[in-house]
């Protein structure tokens, strides 16, 4: 009896140590990977790598037309997708919340948040590279990221909408406003912080995606910078992958300080939205 | 001259404006389904449908012209079945563990380090996996080539771990206190809680989240173009190069291939399966989620 108590508790202990290693196997193996790949970047990583252009020779190459090009393409991404996804969650939320047409979009959106990016690439490339003319243009590009983050864009609109309480809106309507007026004055302003860092954070995925701007057109190798919305350009992660095709070894590295760049800016990113939340939620309270 | 904000033409004007912002939502799958269903119908004009399950090979970009579709179904299948093997038991153990034994600050602590690993581009598993994993597996396994669908697999699998571990963690989160207090009290230790009740009263949700990380393996791109090769071969063995569904897309258009073309269309009618498996998996995924909600 003693005997059998005791192996079920070895057993427990077991697979708690074996559930343990769920957990932290992944978590151990990024944390060599990245260390592995901040070593092999590191080298490159000291000079002008991020003031130069890209180059035959690996030790002379740097990212400054991928970093400009990734700048243009995420401001762009923004100025579509913004008042798109936060005036579609406001309908959603504050004019049709229990209405048949709800429903249909939010399918619709369910949907497509599952679609794999590389076929956002594809509609990027038969309407606006084709149909809309746009070419291999950083405008082309931003507009298909804008589609690729759109439907989350929506969603944390809207759960920032649905954190202000009915009782504000139904004071304003007491007060003579009409739904516009109440909208625009009380319940953006107050869900203004919960939108802006749930689109930052949305946001920061386009930074990384690579697959869709492969398909529609963004260049490997730029030696300008773009100078307009119908310029050619290149980004961050096509110049990484552009680096990690090539056969040499010497490029791998450039890949490596390509990816330690990618990933800071990612966080610095992220750590912006996240100073937003708290700063813009100390000024409402 | 100030816009009267409380006329009612300028009420109806921002509600209008804002419906079509909603509509663009709904525009956008209407637009994919639209495009890739035209280039296909013109695709199918030029090469019979039937090709293109009874042919072993695709060959498009070469003279002589192959459209069967097996080769590029096997690649995705296989590295997304490999991707699952490393991420169903790692999540789920992931899993377990947050819901059944982490004590609540270990919890609020690991689970966004999870997620992290669901965060990090695509490409940087990419660079992972050719870079560190196959030639780390080359070692153990000498007969591994430089571009295989084992190591794009593995890593793949690392990034799917929180899919399967945050939604699994939710629904045995789920499970009610009173299931496991009932087992308890009939005498049964921790495991035997766990395994015949807690896991049981969690498996739809369990498997909507592993449906929803295949759904995930099959689209996924920039890991297996990169590290699993371009190589399309009607093949289930790991140690050799392939070519995925997603990498054909990649490898046409990274070449500079006209629109109209045979080559240019074949790319859509990839990326229609393409579609077809995801929106299936994701259909399939929400029916066993609703059934948890419905038991939570």
């Amino acid at each position: 009896m003693h005997m059998q108590r005791t192996g079920v508790r070895f057993g427990e202990r077991l697979f708690v140590g074996l559930c343990l290693l769920g957990v932290s196997l992944p978590l151990g193996l990024l944390l060599v990977l990245l260390g592995a790949l901040v070593k092999a970047g590191m080298a490159r990583l000291e000079g002008n790598f991020l003031l130069a252009y890209p180059s035959r020779h690996a030790n002379l190459a740097g990212i400054l037309p991928a970093l400009v090009g990734s700048l243009w393409l995420i401001s762009l991404t923004a100025l579509l997708t913004l008042p798109v996804g936060v005036g579609a969650a406001i309908y959603l939320e504050e004019y049709q919340r229990r209405g048949r047409l709800a429903r249909w979009v939010e399918i619709n959106i369910a949907n497509l948040a599952g679609v794999p990016s590389v076929v956002y690439g594809l509609l990027g490339l038969a309407v606006f590279v084709r149909q809309l003319g746009l070419g291999r243009s950083v405008l082309a590009g931003a507009a298909t990221l804008a589609l690729l983050v759109l439907p989350l864009v929506i969603l944390s609109a809207r759960e920032a909408l649905r954190t202000v309480p009915q009782s504000l809106r139904e004071a304003c309507h007491a007060l003579g406003a009409t739904r516009w007026q109440a909208i625009g004055r009380v319940v953006l302003p107050m869900a203004l912080p919960g939108i802006l860092t749930g689109s930052i954070l949305a946001l920061s995925r386009a930074i990384g995606e690579t697959a869709p701007l492969i398909v529609v057109g963004a260049l490997t190798i730029v030696t300008f910078l773009p100078d307009g919305i119908h310029s050619p350009y290149t980004a961050l992660p096509m110049q990484i992958f552009a680096w990690v095709s090539r056969p040499q070894q010497e490029f791998l590295a450039n890949a490596a300080a390509g990816i330690v760049v990618l990933l800071t800016c990612m966080l610095l990113v992220n750590g912006i939205a996240i100073w937003l939340r708290q700063r813009l939620q100390v000024r409402a309270g | 001259m100030r816009v009267d904000d409380a006329a009612p033409w300028f009420e109806r004007m921002v509600e209008l404006f804002l419906c079509g912002c909603a509509l663009i939502a709904v525009g956008t799958t209407g637009g994919i389904a639209l495009v890739l269903a035209l280039e296909t119908l013109a695709f199918f004009r030029e090469v019979s449908p039937s090709q293109l399950l009874m042919d072993s090979q695709w060959t498009p970009l070469f003279a002589e012209k192959h459209f069967g579709l097996w080769p590029l179904l096997a690649g995705t299948c296989l590295t997304s079945a490999i991707a699952l093997l490393v991420a169903l038991p790692l999540g789920l153990l992931a899993a377990i563990y947050l819901s059944e034994f982490a004590s609540p600050l270990v919890r609020r602590l690991l689970k966004p380090a999870l997620e992290l690993l669901a965060g990090i581009p695509a490409i940087v598993y990419g660079y992972f996996a050719l870079v560190f994993v196959t030639p780390a597996l080359q070692r153990v396994i000498p007969e591994l080539a430089g571009f295989n669908s084992l190591g794009a697999g593995i890593v793949l699998g690392i990034m799917l771990i929180p899919m399967i571990s945050s939604l699994s963690e939710d629904a045995l989160f789920a499970v009610p206190n009173g299931l496991r207090e009932g087992a308890y009290a009939l005498g049964a230790g921790r495991l035997p809680t766990i395994f015949r009740v807690v896991l049981p009263s969690a498996m739809s949700g369990i498997a909507a989240s592993v449906i929803l990380a295949a759904s995930r393996a099959v689209g996924e791109t920039m890991i297996v173009s990169i590290a699993a090769g371009q190589q399309p071969r009607l093949t289930l063995d790991p140690r050799v190069p392939v070519e995925t569904m997603t990498a054909y897309i990649v490898q046409v258009s990274l070449g500079d291939t006209p629109a109209g073309t045979l080559e240019y269309r074949s790319v859509f009618v990839v990326g229609a399966a393409l579609f077809l498996i995801t929106f299936a998996l994701n259909a399939l995924s929400c029916r066993f989620k609703r059934r948890f909600g419905g038991l939570a």
